[in-house]
């Protein structure tokens, strides 16, 4: 199946269309394509008619050119004889919006439309679903554009079987700064499942991270797509919901008793280097991070601040996280501290963590995290940054950003995400440095770089 | 493969739904992993005789259809010094529910762990190493991985147990042969991929290891449920 026209239509059907209502989902979907998208959009309903002055087509066989994208939001038992007829007019895959199939107890429905899909290598999404954001391409989301909160375009794809859920992370991808390339809404994902998304996103020259929301796996899809994700070359992300065991089996063994559902699916997830996020907080802090340095470290972190009390906090929360902050040696510790301004040469302590006290410059941050960068023992740097010291400017986000493009060791930042340090933050953020709003956060996300490789 | 004294034992038992002990390690044994010398004693004098081949003391445990969790009933007892205690030790197994003979073993020392295999419905079959013991369930100290098992899988597995030193050798204690436990592992993952039509779940628990030898002291092969299976949702 080729998923390639659906994620990047050129032009696309909705059919369904309303001329009565204009809250339907399909007229929603058509406008806002029609205003926003770079994508030829024709609305369909078999009544004809004309809506906002454009022709409504009878039937997707009616239009006159090659359909990419299908939207179908018709009542359920339409929905075979629409697919047909898309398969027919040689149309490139389709998103079924409408629900009342198997989440509903109408399991023979949506097998019929499976049946018919599959004979014809026909990809369909849903049904039951929001279907396909793609940033600045094409959003079949029912929710009227200016309620949507948009992330800026980025590297992270998500997909989910929950669309609400969904939706919930673009919100939190556009607070915290996070790049959102595909969102994609799977629903009852009778056709095109997790599995063959991660193999398309794999491929995908716009997605650098895949994240999941996953509810459960059917038969054996959990082992394909452990095996799948461990041979992705891009960072793969899961946040897994139905953790607790639900209602009492009959349990025989010890084994079967400790290798609950979710023991299992945590333990193969990081089997294979799959970056499990427990929460919707650690979904985003990992996005960030693993969309910013693709790459698995070992998590030895040399941490950076201007206040004991950050660097304290910030050690603790390593070692909570099974991360290393190895002591600096002496030799390494006079390279440094004979870098450093006048002022703080006799006052830094240069351990690790490094704390370059109250009256540091931008300049002292940067030539140490350069220094430190060279120092093989880390793999990671983590800078405290903390805006409200005088002799701070809102250049040094910048500046540290450049250390890390140079020694190619990853830097992660924290600073108080407050509107006027916006400058600081998104100097390190435009320049590809994941910022945190928490030393938690900050921490988690250099736990991402360590999660992402198998264990 | 299965062999086919292997598929008879399992055809054996479809109906009682889990594999006895005694036919479990025989099972064991025939994929080579090291178990204890035993005898299935129908009659005292049957555990007498094989006690005194083996040497005291022993340990003798129920065998019955109702006994899946045998110390749950009082159906073990450990530590039979001479052929006095080993007749007492039969006299009252046997009035346990449904006894069909008495298990009698040599008597193992070592770390205690747990060897499991469960086949999991979204992942298919998976191996569970942990500290073993009664108190599994208490410690949870275990880890899990996909089956088959390579090799390097297994010392990721050692290594991210909470008692790793213990196997190491904690305070002056016996380290475990970490190659024999290696060994058993990858044994016992081949035996799960030629078993993983008929089983459900598998313990070996406890497997006890010491740095000369890794046996299997007690197992319990849980088998497939022969009904017509319920598709899973969508």
């Amino acid at each position: 199946m080729n998923f390639r026209t659906m994620f990047e239509p050129k032009t696309m059907a909705v059919i369904g269309l309303s001329l009565q209502n204009e809250r339907h989902p399909a007229n929603i979907i058509y406008n806002k394509n029609f205003f926003r998208y770079p994508v030829k959009v024709y609305p369909v309903n078999p009544r004809g008619g004309i809506y906002h002055k454009e022709k409504v087509f009878t039937s997707v066989s009616e239009i006159p050119e090659m359909v990419d994208l299908a939207i179908i939001a018709v009542r359920s038992e339409y929905v075979p004889g629409i697919l047909e007829e898309c398969i027919n007019s040689g149309v490139g895959g389709a998103a079924v919006i409408s629900g009342g199939f198997a989440e509903s107890g109408n399991a023979a429905l949506q097998e019929r439309m499976v049946k018919t899909a599959k004979e014809a290598y026909f990809p369909f999404i849903g049904p039951n679903c929001l279907g396909i954001y793609s940033s600045n391409q094409v959003d079949t989301f029912f929710l009227p554009s200016e309620r949507m909160v948009r992330p800026e375009a980025g590297k992270v794809s998500i997909v989910s079987q929950s669309g609400g859920i969904l939706v919930d992370q673009m919100v939190k991808f556009a607070q915290q700064g996070v790049g959102l390339s595909r969102a994609i809404s799977i629903g009852n994902k009778a056709v095109v499942r997790e599995l063959e998304l991660l193999r398309f996103l794999a491929r995908d020259k716009k997605t650098a991270v895949i994240a999941f929301y996953v509810e459960g796996f059917n038969k054996s899809e959990g082992r394909e797509f452990a095996l799948a994700a461990g041979r992705c070359p891009k960072p793969v992300i899961v946040m897994k919901a139905g953790k607790s065991p639900g209602g009492s089996r009959a349990v025989t063994s010890h084994t079967a008793s400790i290798a609950g559902d979710y023991a299992v699916f945590s333990s193969v997830m990081s089997q294979f280097g799959i970056v499990e996020a427990r929460d919707e907080f650690e979904m985003v802090s990992f996005c960030e991070s693993l969309s910013c340095y693709p790459v698995g470290i070992e998590g030895r972190v040399g941490i950076i601040t201007a206040s004991g009390g950050h660097g304290a906090v910030a050690v603790d929360t390593c070692a909570g996280a099974g991360l290393q902050v190895p002591p600096v040696p002496a030799a390494v510790q006079n390279q440094i501290r004979k870098k450093l301004s006048d002022n703080i040469q006799p006052i830094a302590s240069i351990g690790n963590p490094i704390d370059l006290t109250g009256s540091a410059k931008d300049n002292d941050f940067v030539v140490v995290a350069s220094e430190l960068s060279k120092w093989k023992e880390i793999d990671c740097l983590l800078v405290l940054l903390l805006p409200y010291i005088p002799e701070i400017t809102s250049d040094v986000g910048a500046r540290l950003s450049q250390v890390s493009q140079e020694s190619e060791k990853p830097i992660v930042a924290y600073v108080p995400h407050v509107e006027k340090y916006r400058m600081i933050i998104e100097g390190f953020q435009l320049n590809n440095v994941p910022v945190s709003h928490s030393i938690e956060g900050a921490v988690l996300m250099v736990e991402a770089m360590r999660r992402c490789r198998p264990c | 493969m299965l062999i086919k004294e292997i598929q008879k034992i399992l055809k054996d038992y479809r109906k009682t739904g889990w594999v006895f002990e005694p036919d479990a390690k025989r099972i064991l044994g025939m994929a080579d992993l090291e178990i204890p010398r035993f005898a299935w004693a129908r009659r005292p004098e049957e555990a007498l005789t094989f006690a005194r081949s083996a040497g005291y003391p022993v340990v003798a445990k129920v065998i019955s259809t109702e006994a899946l969790h045998k110390s749950d009933v009082g159906g073990v007892i450990v530590g039979i010094k001479n052929e006095q205690e080993l007749e007492g030790a039969f006299e009252r197994l046997q009035k346990i529910k449904g006894c069909e003979g008495i298990l009698v073993e040599e008597t193992l020392a070592g770390v205690e762990l747990i060897v499991g295999s469960k086949i999991d419905e979204q992942f298919g079959p998976v191996i569970l190493l942990g500290v073993g013991g009664i108190a599994v369930e208490v410690y949870r100290d275990t880890v899990i991985r996909l089956a088959p098992l390579e090799e390097r899988d297994v010392s990721s597995m050692i290594r991210g147990l909470t008692a790793r030193r213990l196997l190491e050798g904690y305070r002056g204690t016996e380290p475990v042969n970490i190659e024999l436990l290696t060994a058993l592992l990858m044994k016992f993952s081949n035996l799960v991929r030629d078993l993983e039509s008929h089983i459900e779940s598998i313990d070996l628990n406890p497997v006890m290891c010491t740095s000369r030898r890794c046996v299997v002291a007690d197992a319990r092969i849980i088998l497939k449920k022969h009904k017509k299976s319920v598709s899973a949702s969508g």
